[in-house]
């Protein structure tokens, strides 16, 4: 016992190295496995003040951008309206009716990453505001990512550039769905993979959300098809999609929230037991 | 608490600070920052009896920039790192009797300073972009960006170090 003390007191400093590297090596698996709440993350008091306070300042050098950005937007959705044909605002549908599916929230992202393999943004909503885990973040143009963690005002995004994101997507006007991931090269491109190798694609074809996950609603915009190949099985694409989204200029975005989440997810445990 | 103490907190925050706001935004060519946060370490008190207190504020310190970058524990694993071997590298640049003296960082030559600096930055970017990108498949990668993003941090570091250090009387 004498021993063991004093080999501990002599090797301190190297047990203390030990303690530290391990703990921090712990953290950084636990940060490399997929979906997990992790400890260490923006999603707090402090890291959220610094930043809503330097995003105030930079926000000031891309207003011009944002105001194009939003009337861009304004312009699209007028010209919904106006084609809307007048008996789809019937009053057979309560104005309530439309909104049981989806909630739809508006945040900022006040820290922005793009440079590393696995990025993550801060948006400046979180629990307060309702904004909880697994709700998808999308701009006008299209998406960004998934809310990973949550404190009480502010919430991590994990964005599409992550190599540990996988989104559900489709080829706009076919049945093909495939997974969207990123393999940390580009960051105006990601790659979709696992669409059958009979499915009819060419370039310049759209890629939106599946609406086989009960994160983004279907026919969310993505990007386009830039390039594709088949993979090394010979019997599925590889396909890259180039973003409609610039991932380097973000700053509003909605959070989409599916109210029948809690209902799907229930219905799918009920499945697997 | 006493005026070191007080410097080297000062120091801490203030470069904790810089380095998320600014410097780990410039992203030159795409993807290079410079980890000027580094200074701390390099400029920590060179004290033989008082090693754990410095590899525990490393660990603070790479905790603290990965809190704000949501890097899971990559800086902090190399700041402990290097804060461990950091006395190794000293006896290597400085010579054996370097903790007989109390070396400034400023009055040293500029040669052994400089192989100093590489010698801390190069390990320390090692291991973190090792853990960061953690694929033997893009070693590549690894060491294309421990090499630029070195040189970076190396030119932050001695810009830093000369506009700070005190005119020697």
């Amino acid at each position: 016992m004498q021993q063991i003390v004093n080999f501990l007191i002599r090797n301190k400093t190297f047990i203390t190295f030990l303690l530290l590297f391990g703990l921090s090596l712990f953290f950084t698996f636990q940060s490399h496995s997929y979906q997990k709440t992790k400890f260490v993350n923006s999603a707090n008091w402090v890291s959220g003040k610094v930043y809503s306070n330097s995003n105030n300042i930079s926000d000031y050098f891309h207003l011009k951008e944002y105001n194009k950005q939003l009337v861009e937007e304004n312009l699209r959705l007028r010209k919904q309206l106006l084609n809307i044909e007048d008996n789809a605002i019937d009053s057979t549908f309560s104005s309530d009716s439309l909104f049981t599916n989806y909630n739809l929230y508006n945040a900022s992202i006040i820290k922005n990453s793009f440079n590393k393999r696995r990025n993550y943004l801060l948006i400046n909503k979180g629990r307060n505001d309702s904004v909880k885990q697994d709700m998808g973040v999308i701009t006008s143009k299209g998406i960004v990512g998934i809310i990973e963690n949550n404190s009480s005002n502010y919430a991590n995004v994990q964005s599409v550039l992550n190599s540990l994101s996988e989104i559900n997507a489709s080829i706009k006007n076919t049945n093909n769905f495939g997974s969207l991931k990123w393999n940390g090269e580009d960051f105006k491109t990601v790659q979709l993979v696992d669409i059958l190798r009979s499915a009819a694609i060419k370039k310049g074809d759209t890629v939106i959300t599946g609406g086989m996950s009960s994160i983004f609603p279907k026919g969310i915009p993505i990007g386009t098809i830039e390039n594709f190949d088949l993979d090394v099985s010979q019997n599925y694409y590889l396909i890259d999609v180039k973003l409609f989204n610039d991932m380097t200029t973000l700053d509003h975005v909605y959070v989409i929230e599916n109210l029948n989440r809690d209902e799907i997810l229930t219905l799918e445990a009920s499945i697997d037991e | 608490m006493n005026n070191t103490a007080f410097v080297t907190i000062l120091r801490f925050v203030a470069l904790v600070i810089l380095q998320v706001v600014i410097f780990s935004n410039i992203n030159f060519l795409g993807y290079l920052n410079p980890y000027i946060y580094l200074l701390f370490i390099i400029l920590f008190p060179f004290d033989k009896d008082n090693r754990i207190l410095f590899i525990f504020s490393a660990f603070l310190l790479g905790l603290a920039i990965d809190m704000f970058s949501d890097s899971g524990g990559v800086h902090a694993a190399a700041c402990v790192f290097v804060a461990y071997f950091r006395p190794l590298m000293m006896r290597s640049v400085f010579g054996v009797s370097y903790d007989y003296h109390n070396i400034k960082i400023e009055k040293t030559y500029f040669g052994q300073r400089i192989n100093y600096l590489i010698i801390l930055i190069l390990t320390h970017h090692f291991v973190l972009f090792s853990l960061e990108i953690f694929s033997f498949a893009h070693i590549l990668l690894i060491l294309k960006k421990t090499l630029f993003s070195a040189i970076f941090t190396l030119i932050m570091c001695l810009i830093f170090i000369s506009l700070f250090s005190r005119k020697s009387t």
